[in-house]
Formats: C-alpha cells, sequence, structure tokens
C-alpha cells in the first residue's frame, strides 16, 4: 500500500498495478475492476438469453412449427430461464453496481474481503461457462425449464446434471458475494456513518446479501441431490424408490422463492436512490423504507407454498401460504407510496433514469396487483401454469429488476465511465423499451387468463392474433434494447467527459471523481447527516485537511447520534 | 503486533487496506457456518419428513447399524473438538508448542473417525447396502430412503471433516511459521469454529441414524 | 498479556479511527482455563453415553425427543464454550439467532404440508 497516494492521482481505469494489460483486470482485487468485470459477463449472458426468448417468440407467430422442433423449443426455454435467473437477474445489479457502488456509499476503500470478491467472480464464470457448454454436450441442453422439477430431471436423458452443476456453482458464486457485503456493511462503515445514515441502496443490498446467505445453501444441496439421482440413484426425490416429488418443490422454492427477492430488492435500492437525486428532495420516509427491505426479505422466507397451490400440497399448507404471501405487499406497497409521495412537490428534472423509474413503478405496480391474483387460491387455480405466470414474472423480473437494471446504467454511468452519454437518445430509447414492453408481456396476461398453457411449442388458432401482437412487441423491445445499449457504447467511446456529479446526487459516490480513484477516498470522510440532504453537505471529505482531528470528530458524531 | 506497527507508520490513510479486522474475520466465517448449516439443514428436512412418513422402515433399517461404531466415533470427534479449544487456548497463552501438540491430536482424531467411516462403509456396501445395490432390492420403500439419506448424510459430512482436515493443516504450517501468534490467531479460531461446526453436526446424526430402535 | 493486547488495540483504533476499535479482538481478552474445557468435555461424553442409554430403553416416541434435546444441549455446550459464543458480541449472538428462527421456519412451513396431508 506504499503506492497508495500516487494510485489516487489516476482512476481505477487508468491504474496500473503489479499487473498490466488484461492481466491488470483479471488478478484486480479493486471492487470497481471487479463490478466491470461481472458487468462484462453479464452482458454477454443477458444477449444469448435474450436472443433465445426472441426465437421463442418467433416460434410463436404461428401455429404448429415455425422455426424449431418442439423438443428444441423445451431446450430454448430451460437455458432461456437457467440463464436469466442465475446469470442475470440474481447477480446483475448486486455484483455489479453492489460491488462497484457499496463500498464507496457507505465510504469504506474496498469491501472486506477483496481476494474472496474477485474469487466470486471466477466462480461466476465457471458456473457461466458451464452452463454454456450444457448446450452443446451430452444429449443435447437440459429440457426441463429453470425449475429442474422431479421426477422428469431424473429420467430426462439430456445433459441435466451439466446444467444443475452449473446453478450449483453459481449458487456458491452468490453466496460469497452475499457474505462479503453482510461483513463490509457492518464492518467497514465510515466514522459517522450510522445505520440510518446509509444509502437505501445500501440498504437494498444488505437485505439481499443475508438472503443469499441464509437461503442459497438449501438449492445447492436440492441440485447436489438431482445429481446424486441421477448418478445413483439414491432415491430421496425419485416416487419409484419412495421418494416424495413435493419435497423437491418445497426444498427448491425454499430458495428460490427468496431468490426473488434477491432480484427486486436491490433494484428498489437504487429507485430509492434515482427518485430524491431526480426530485431534488429528501426522500420520503427513509426509515420506513430502510425496514421495508428486512421485511421483504423476511417475509421471503415464509411464503415459498404459493408456487405449489396445484402440486398436491395440503389444504391447511396452502391456506398458511396464502395468507402469508398477502403480507408481501404491506412492505412493498410501503415503498412504492413512500416513492410516489418523494415526487410529490419536488422539484423534478426529468432525465433518462427517472423515465425509467416511472416506467418501473408503473409496469412494478401492474407486476404485483397481477402477484395478488396468483396468490388468491381460487383464481391461482384457475391461471395455474399459463401465460398468466408467465406475464406475472416478466412483469415483476424483467419489468422490475430488468428495466431498473437499464436505470442503474444510465444513473451510474458517468461516475464509472466518466462519460456522458446523449441524454435525448436515451430518453427515446426507454420509451422504446417501454412501449414494447408491454406490447409483448401484456397480451401474454390476456392469453394467460383464456387458457393458453405456458411452456408449449404450439396453440390452438384463437390465440393466434394475441401471439403475433407479442411478438411484434419482441422486436420492438429487442430493438429499444439494442438501440439503448449502442447509445451507452457510443458515450463509452467518444461521449463527453463527465463531471463529478451530473445530476447533483448527494450520496458520497458523487463527492469523488467520475471516474472514481483506485482508493476511492484520499482520506476516510466522516458522515455528519442523512444521504439524502439537498441544501448542505453531510460529508466532510478531508477531515485532516480541515484540521479536524478524526478521533475527535467519531467523539462528537457519536454524541449527536446519541443525542 | 507487526500489522499494527504497520498501520501506524503508515498513518491514517490506507488503514482499511491494511487494517486487520479479527470481528469481521469472525463475522465471516459464522456467515459461512450459517450457509454449511443450511446445506445440511435441507438434508435434515428431508430427513424428518421421510422419517415422518416412513418411521417403521426407518427403525427396521437402523437395526442394522453398529451404534457401536456410531458412539465411538461420537467420543473421537467430542474429543477432537475439546484438543482445537484447548489449542486455542494455548495459542493465546503463547503456549506454541502445546498448540501444535493439540492441532496433530485433533488430525489424528479425524482421521480415526475417517478410518471407521471406511470399516463402516465397506462392511455395509459388501452386503450389497448401497443406492442401486443388490441388497436393497428386497426392502422397503423407507428403508431404501434411510440407507439413500445415510450415505448422502455421512458422505457430505465425511467431506467436510477432510476439509476440515486439511483447513487445520494449512493453520499448522502458519503456526509454525509464526504468522499466527498470541495476539494474531483468528485464523485458528476460525478453523476451530469449522471444526466446532463438524462436531455438532456429527451429535444429530448420530441419534438419528445410529439410535434409532 | 492481555495488557498488550489491550494497548494493541488502543492503538489501531486510534490508528483507522473506524470506530469500531473497541470492538476489535473482542473475544481475544478471555483466557478460558485448560480445566473448564475439560469439564465440558466430560459433560459431553457424559450426555453422548445417557444418549446412548436412553436409546436402550423403550420409550415409544418419546425417544427421539429425549435424543434430540441431549443433541441440543449438547450442541448448546459446544457452541457456548468451544466455539466461544460465551465472549462474543451480542451482534454475532443475534447473528445465530437469525439463522436458527429461519432454519425453524423452513421446518415448521414444510410441515404444515407434510402433516395434514
Amino acid at each position: 500500500m506504499a503506492n497508495g497516494s500516487l494510485a489516487n492521482e489516476v482512476s481505477y481505469l487508468e491504474y496500473e498495478g503489479k499487473h498490466k494489460g488484461i492481466m491488470g483486470w483479471l488478478l484486480s482485487v479493486d471492487h470497481k475492476r471487479i463490478g466491470l468485470m461481472y458487468l462484462m459477463g453479464i452482458m454477454i449472458f443477458f444477449f444469448v438469453a435474450m436472443t433465445l426468448g426472441v426465437l421463442m417468440r418467433l416460434e410463436m407467430l404461428t401455429p404448429g412449427e415455425t422455426i424449431m422442433k418442439p423438443s428444441t423449443y423445451n431446450s430454448v426455454f430451460t437455458l432461456h430461464g437457467v440463464i436469466m435467473v442465475f446469470l442475470f437477474i440474481i447477480p446483475a445489479i448486486p455484483a455489479v453496481f453492489g460491488n462497484f457502488m457499496l463500498p464507496i456509499q457507505i465510504g469504506a476503500k474496498d469491501v472486506a474481503f477483496p481476494r474472496l470478491n474477485l474469487f466470486s467472480w471466477y466462480l461466476y464464470m465457471a458456473g457461466a461457462i458451464l452452463a454454456i457448454v450444457s448446450l452443446f454436450v451430452g444429449g443435447g441442453a437440459a429440457d426441463t425449464g429453470w425449475t429442474f422439477y422431479v421426477p422428469y430431471s431424473i429420467r430426462s436423458a439430456q445433459n441435466v446434471t451439466m446444467t444443475t452443476m452449473a446453478a450449483f456453482v453459481l449458487g456458491f458464486s452468490s453466496i460469497v458475494t452475499g457474505l462479503n457485503f453482510v461483513v463490509t456493511i457492518h464492518r467497514l462503515r465510515a466514522p459517522g456513518m450510522t445505520w440510518f445514515r446509509m444509502p437505501l441502496f445500501v440498504w437494498g443490498l444488505y437485505a439481499t446479501s443475508w438472503i443469499q446467505v441464509l437461503a442459497t445453501p438449501v438449492i445447492g444441496i436440492t441440485l447436489a441431490l438431482i445429481m446424486l439421482e441421477r448418478f445413483m440413484g439414491i432415491g430421496v426425490f425419485d416416487p419409484a424408490l419412495g421418494g416424495d416429488p413435493i419435497l423437491y418443490q418445497h426444498l427448491f422454492w425454499i430458495y428460490s422463492h427468496p431468490a426473488v427477492y434477491i432480484m427486486i430488492l436491490p433494484a428498489m435500492g437504487v429507485v430509492s436512490e434515482i427518485l430524491p437525486t431526480f426530485a431534488r428532495k429528501d426522500i420520503f420516509g427513509y426509515k420506513q423504507i430502510a425496514i421495508s427491505s428486512l421485511g421483504i426479505a423476511l417475509i421471503g422466507y415464509l411464503v415459498w407454498g404459493h408456487h405449489m397451490f396445484v402440486s398436491g400440497m395440503s389444504d391447511t399448507s396452502r391456506i398458511v401460504f396464502s395468507l402469508l404471501t398477502f403480507l408481501v405487499a404491506i412492505p412493498t406497497g410501503v415503498k412504492i407510496f413512500n416513492w410516489v409521495a418523494t415526487l410529490y412537490k419536488g422539484s423534478i428534472k426529468f432525465s433518462a433514469p427517472l423515465y425509467y423509474v416511472l416506467g418501473f413503478i408503473f409496469i412494478f405496480s401492474i407486476g404485483g396487483l397481477t402477484g395478488l391474483v396468483l396468490g388468491a387460491l381460487a383464481t391461482d387455480i384457475h391461471v395455474t401454469d399459463t401465460y398468466f405466470v408467465v406475464a406475472h414474472f416478466h412483469y415483476v423480473m424483467f419489468g422490475g429488476m430488468g428495466i431498473m437494471f437499464f436505470a442503474t446504467m444510465h444513473y451510474w454511468f458517468p461516475k464509472v465511465f466518466g462519460k456522458m452519454y446523449n441524454e435525448k437518445l436515451a430518453v427515446i430509447a426507454c420509451t422504446v423499451i417501454i412501449i414494447g414492453f408491454n406490447l409483448l408481456y401484456f397480451p401474454f396476461f390476456i392469453m394467460g387468463y383464456m387458457g393458453m398453457p405456458r411452456r408449449y411449442y404450439d396453440y390452438l388458432p384463437q390465440f393466434q392474433g394475441w401471439h403475433i401482437l407479442s411478438t411484434v412487441g419482441s422486436w420492438i423491445l429487442v430493438s429499444g434494447i439494442v438501440f439503448m445499449f449502442g447509445n451507452l457504447l457510443y458515450a463509452l467511446l467518444r461521449g463527453p467527459k463527465a463531471s463529478m456529479n451530473p445530476w447533483g446526487g448527494t450520496t458520497l459516490e458523487w463527492k469523488v471523481p467520475s471516474p472514481p480513484p483506485l482508493e476511492n477516498f484520499d482520506e476516510i470522510p466522516i458522515v455528519t447527516g442523512g444521504p439524502y440532504v439537498h441544501d448542505k453537505s453531510t460529508y466532510i471529505m478531508h477531515p485532516s485537511k480541515e484540521g479536524i482531528n478524526a478521533n475527535g470528530a467519531v467523539k462528537t458524531v457519536n454524541q449527536e447520534a446519541a443525542l | 503486533m507487526t500489522e499494527h506497527s504497520e498501520v501506524l507508520n503508515q498513518g491514517e490513510t490506507h488503514a482499511a487496506h491494511v487494517h486487520r479486522d479479527d470481528e469481521g474475520s469472525k463475522m465471516a466465517m459464522w456467515l459461512f457456518l450459517f450457509t454449511e448449516l443450511l446445506l445440511f439443514g435441507g438434508l435434515f428436512l428431508l430427513y424428518g419428513a421421510y422419517r415422518f412418513e416412513y418411521a417403521d422402515g426407518f427403525k427396521v433399517a437402523a437395526a442394522e447399524m453398529n451404534s457401536f461404531i456410531g458412539a465411538v466415533n461420537t467420543i473421537i470427534l467430542l474429543t477432537s473438538s475439546l484438543s482445537v479449544a484447548l489449542s486455542i487456548a494455548a495459542m493465546q497463552r503463547n503456549q506454541k508448542k502445546l498448540a501444535l501438540a493439540m492441532l496433530w491430536f485433533t488430525i489424528l482424531c479425524g482421521i480415526g473417525f475417517l478410518i471407521n467411516k471406511y470399516f463402516e462403509w465397506s462392511h455395509e456396501i459388501h452386503n450389497g447396502v448401497y443406492p442401486g445395490g443388490p441388497g436393497l432390492e428386497n426392502m422397503s420403500n423407507g428403508e431404501v430412503l434411510y440407507f439413500g439419506l445415510y450415505y448422502v448424510m455421512t458422505g457430505l459430512h465425511g467431506l467436510h471433516v477432510i476439509i476440515g482436515l486439511i483447513f487445520i493443516s494449512f493453520i499448522m504450517v502458519f503456526i509454525a511459521r509464526d504468522k499466527i501468534t498470541s495476539t494474531n490467531f483468528q485464523k485458528l479460531e476460525n478453523a476451530g469454529l469449522y471444526w466446532h461446526l463438524v462436531d455438532v453436526i456429527w451429535i444429530f446424526l448420530f441419534p438419528l441414524f445410529y439410535l434409532l430402535h | 498479556m492481555s495488557e498488550q493486547t489491550q494497548t494493541a488495540e488502543l492503538t489501531t483504533g486510534q490508528a483507522h479511527a473506524s470506530g469500531h476499535g473497541d470492538e476489535h479482538a473482542a473475544g481475544h481478552g478471555h483466557m478460558v482455563s485448560y480445566g473448564t474445557y475439560f469439564i465440558v468435555w466430560l459433560g459431553l461424553v457424559a450426555l453422548t453415553a445417557i444418549t446412548v442409554t436412553i436409546a436402550g430403553i423403550h420409550l415409544g416416541s418419546l425417544t427421539l425427543i429425549a435424543a434430540m434435546l441431549i443433541a441440543a444441549v449438547k450442541t448448546t455446550l459446544v457452541g457456548y464454550h468451544f466455539m466461544h459464543i460465551k465472549y462474543d458480541n451480542v451482534i454475532i449472538k443475534v447473528f445465530i439467532l437469525v439463522c436458527l428462527v429461519i432454519f425453524l421456519t423452513f421446518w415448521i412451513l414444510t410441515f404444515s404440508d407434510l402433516s395434514f396431508r
């Protein structure tokens, strides 16, 4: 660390340490570089999975075989799900922007375990490569759906083992990231950064990290058991040997339902960052939003059974899970109302990230409310395994997490790369994306309600009109996404330099240069107030230069907090 | 001590990087133990569910287990847990040789446990009692599930014993090279935590698989 | 010796001024006597003997409950003394509690299905 002060004269992008060139990235333990390496991986897999999705929509353009055989369709929707869920949605915001922003937002120079952080990236890549390789080796890509339900996943002649292995490794990567974040948030907050002065994105990450630590191992053992079933026939899930397939579903959803909140909580955290910045106003109900993140994480553990209402579970259990499911609406509602209240009487500056957030609130509300239709026992039975379910989770997953990932990229783009993108084009792309999204997925609700089953490569002629509408929507959505990335890519190469704080943000990442220097801060700052105060600075960025004795300041800050 | 003085020498600016955070390290270890607990937790849940469903089959199957070997292995692991704890206490008192001796003893206990396990497994496999084996053909569903879970759970536990032994061997190298000292022994403490967890899991596996009459 | 540790803590605390210097090495100051560990071990061995004996008596469904209770007591002994939870900060105790409560929830909700089927 002798070169620490030298390192802070150049940005993390330009800094050259022990290793040069590509190795300077692959061996870097800097949280910012690791974040960008995740971004690279995640973008690639997002495009792979998106292409698979477009192919599925093409297949559905006409009844019967359009471009692929039914068995290919099975593999395509499985891989679309596996890649989107495990390689994009779960890691995208925490692993990319969590890694990048978490240490800066709490005033630390890095995460608690930088080497472990790099290790988790390698695990991610190993899992990703396994998932991609499983497409081409063995008896063909897995065709079980991303849920790997038994007994089919035990019997399928396709290459299920390798795909589950990939998910297993990715789960391990996710655990390591979560563990690192929990310790970082507990141990590395800057002096004066009390729990209720942390940015809400950090709260979202904290809740997420706990789910990663306390739920992912369950899917690990479940998938390991699938592999053992396939190799050795131990019988724990195989009905032929007395095993209970419903228990598999329990174990799978014990993880995978909380995982839904791994996906959405960081996205909700970013909403709470973007709104106060562009409304020029302190967030409304800071504590409620912070606590509701933990509330969602906690209730998330109690509701997994709502994925299994028609599986043959006991009636008692179905009623209990249905009731608990409705509870999730409470903390989610708290967030939505607080966000809207933040906008009320704010000096709103319309900008691309804010457009995405508004789109998010609209789309996510539809997704959330249709979730209640699925959570209610009677209506769920009518729409189970139809396009209604597919529409619901695309509205909350893609419309929630995906749209917010785009928002996040626009919001932190100037900070991460030090370049500015074309605002007008970004807003146009956003509009196209939101129109395309609704055109693509809204017909799913209608088709699902009419009885169109999911995961079929064929359909009755009466659905064709809706399917055509939806496929056209997929073209619009994809062109919007490509346009958006084109705009960002152009900005990356040719864009004008971004200033330190282009949006007037109030959290710590806007107090350091764009792009940030290697060690983020010359000196660990001292925090004297909340994260979204617009009229005065709540950070002392150079305590020693301003003649403030760090120890003394800590004491006064603590005394203030105590009072 | 050396790391502390480094912090002092280099001043405040780089403290966050160089700073050794024992409490954070311990916290991370505990979080890791939680993931281990839940990994086994899924299996315990399966065990509970199937024991609930096939109480009689489980009893029949467990009658074949040798509870004496199970009890011996329990004592071995408990003793090894004691020796790890003693090793930490010795390290705190700066008794490096005693600490190392205790860890050697722990490793011997671990290997003893594995040898017992080996004989136990090979005896059963010899009798054809293994997943897909001929010994299971005439058994009821409950018995088949019992042995399926038996192999998975004790196998995974055995794997953890091996990982624990490797972990402890590394720690012994660190102690020998004075990387772990009487003021800087969180790594040893973490290895101890891991080893105790392995012990705790066995504390539950033992009555569940061996003491079902 | 413990004085030495304390000074080390103090200097680190001042050096990085992070406000949690006092927690640093919190569990390290406590010297547990070798004797205490031996007594705990004796207790553990005794409990193992008891659990084996009880399993020999036919108590019906009580056998399982007794075995699990004894295992829980043994775990508490190992955790509290060998794993030093006794000397850990409150935050670690809270963590452990959260983990156990969530694990317990998995059981309760799964059995809400199994036992009413």
